[in-house]
């Protein structure tokens, strides 16, 4: 590996809006990882792709849309049943700002 | 009694012929789990009683004249990556430690419907990141073959199961080939479907334009009868085919006379293990024998689909994988001083490395600046690489490739290196990017006893060609069937 392709600092940047946080060995072996891994990716560099149309999706389906009617959906006790934080039927979390 | 070590066509016609029952057949293969997976490990939890009062309720309608369903009793083992009703479902990862699925995926009714009984949850990489399951967050699981190898991944656990009979059948899921690579690994047959054909609904994403579910088995037979339960159109998923699905049981009973394969050239270069390459070529002479034309084929832009894939794929995830914050299920810091430290600190305990490098990756990827040269790239390069594969079935009905580079590896021997380990993906990953089927089933082994794998890789929806030309070459092949005996390291000393 001749140049950095991203540095420590980049690295702890993207870890803010991955909201990922890491210890200063953590940054260096990350910052090390991604770097052989984001050269090993310059070989795309190798094909012009200038007039190629990206795929997004593989089968080229129209966009299927369910009918607008109401249907049964899961009771407010079963979408709190996956936490121990839960308060007047809302989920609880610490102050926001 | 040996009831596990059939397959589950052999023991559905045992119980249609009442000469067993349903409870009994589970009451075998829970023998049979209670004796090996100490050793194996394929289970991440168990879903005994729940199993025992299904086998008993399908024997008191069969023997109340109920008509037998298609599945009646067959015990299967599920990804710990599909949500099942009430039985936890962790993803191979801490952060969804203890999460009970309010609601079944829809490959999970199906099979209910079917008369299939879910006995477990089978360990995989945490969040389907990994070909080994080494990275699941409750330890790895062993190949059934060789007790110091990884069974691969990332359904190893599903690709265990079966091998070491604790399950006649179970579900993974496959994103770059983690259905395929272990059933290769593992000595059993693996099918990723056709983008679309199998419904994602219940199937907590990974890479949402590359997943899919699908079956692993004992022989191609029960690949067949399982696609036939657990394929079709679902609208709770928009990305779910509105096609009609074929019977797969009678499509394999027809001759391959005729069918033109294709052998791309890009597969056999280095990298590639000399008895694997051995395999694949005795394999083709089995296929030329049945009265198949072989011929040479290029994919030009294979050698792209590594960098192509991980782009794709971390940036689905890293988008993905957003949910996991602490507030709705699953595993929360408590005392946090704000709901940002809550998520961060979140995040960091209860994702795995593995998890976390693709995460950075992803969002690396998608972050301002980057997004062109990175993900619209990839997205491009798919697109050639889909064209490649069109172009090659314009003259081929199948092509055939290994399954992976080597057979299985040993435990730890690239857990350290990512790319190194990205690369065991490197022959099925393409088949994710271009949506297409393929099916991985034994072409032999090496000198080691090792499980060698071979690809037969289909068009779009055409499940039941290679599901035929699978079938053709188990029943022709004439390679002795071995099944792993499972034993100890210490067993092993003792005997050297």
């Amino acid at each position: 590996m001749t140049e950095k392709i991203i540095t420590k600092k980049e690295v702890e940047y993207v870890a803010k809006l991955a909201k990922l946080e890491f210890n200063e060995e953590e940054k260096e072996e990350f910052t090390y990882q991604l770097n052989s891994i984001l050269d090993y990716f310059k070989k795309l560099n190798e094909i012009n792709t200038e007039k190629i149309e990206p795929t997004a999706y593989v089968i080229s389906m129209p966009n299927l849309l369910n009918k607008d009617e109401v249907k049964p959906s899961l009771s407010q006790k079963e979408v709190l049943s996956n936490t121990k934080y839960v308060q007047k039927g809302y989920f609880k979390v610490p102050k926001i700002i | 009694m040996t009831l596990h070590k059939l397959s589950a066509h052999d023991v559905i016609d045992l119980f249609k012929k009442k000469k067993v029952t349903a409870y009994e057949i589970i009451q075998d293969i829970y023998d049979r789990i209670d004796k090996v997976d100490g050793l194996v490990k394929a289970f991440l939890i168990l879903n005994r009683e729940d199993a025992f009062k299904q086998a008993k309720e399908i024997d008191i309608k069969f023997k109340n004249g109920e008509e037998p369903l298609p599945l009646a009793g067959i015990a299967v083992a599920i990804k710990d990556i599909i949500a099942t009703k009430k039985i936890e479902t962790t993803c191979g990862s801490k952060i969804l430690k203890g999460f009970r699925p309010p609601y079944n995926a829809t490959v999970i009714d199906k099979l209910r419907e079917a008369g299939a009984i879910i006995i477990g949850k089978t360990n995989m990489d945490e969040f389907a990141m990994g070909s080994s399951t080494e990275n699941s967050a409750f330890g790895p699981t062993k190949n059934p073959w060789d007790l110091e190898r990884v069974p691969g991944g990332s359904s190893g656990g599903s690709a265990a199961a079966v091998a070491a009979d604790e399950a006649f059948i179970a579900l993974g899921t496959d994103t770059g080939g983690s259905v395929r690579q272990p059933a290769s690994f593992c000595g059993v047959v693996g099918l990723k479907p056709t983008y679309g054909r199998v419904s994602r609904y219940g199937l907590i994403a990974y890479a949402s334009s590359l997943d899919q579910i699908g079956p692993i088995t004992k022989d191609v037979v029960d690949c067949a009868l399982t696609m036939n339960i657990i394929a079709g159109h679902d609208n709770k998923d928009s990305t779910s085919a509105d096609l009609e699905v074929p019977d797969y049981l009678s499509s394999c009973q027809e001759g391959i006379e005729n069918i033109k394969i294709g052998v791309p050239k890009e597969y056999f270069v280095k990298g590639i293990d000399i008895e694997v390459k051995d395999a694949i070529n005795k394999a083709l002479r089995v296929f030329e024998e049945l009265g198949a034309k072989i011929e040479e084929v290029s994919l030009p832009h294979t050698e792209y689909s590594l960098p192509t894939y991980y782009l794709i794929a971390t940036a689905e995830a890293s988008s993905n994988l957003a949910r996991y914050d602490g507030v709705q299920y699953g595993y929360r810091v408590e005392d946090c001083k704000d709901l940002s430290s809550m998520y961060e600190r979140t995040r960091s305990e209860g994702f795995g490395k593995e998890v976390k490098r693709r995460i950075m990756l992803g969002t690396y990827a998608l972050s301002s600046g980057y997004y062109d040269a990175y993900y619209l790239k990839a997205q491009k390069v798919r697109t050639l690489i889909r064209e490649d594969f069109s172009k090659a079935f314009n003259k081929y009905d199948i092509l055939v490739t290994p399954t992976s580079p080597t057979p299985a590896f040993k435990l730890n021997e690239k857990i350290a290196d990512p790319l190194t380990m990205y690369l065991s993906d490197i022959y099925t990953i393409p088949v994710n990017l271009a949506g297409i089927p393929a099916i991985s089933l034994n072409c032999g082994y090496n000198k080691n006893n090792l499980p060698i794998g071979l690809q037969i890789i289909g068009k779009p929806f055409k499940e039941e060609t290679i599901l035929r030309v699978a079938y053709n070459f188990e029943q022709n092949c004439e390679i002795e069937k071995r099944r792993p005996e499972i034993s100890s390291i210490k067993d092993k000393e003792n005997a050297e």
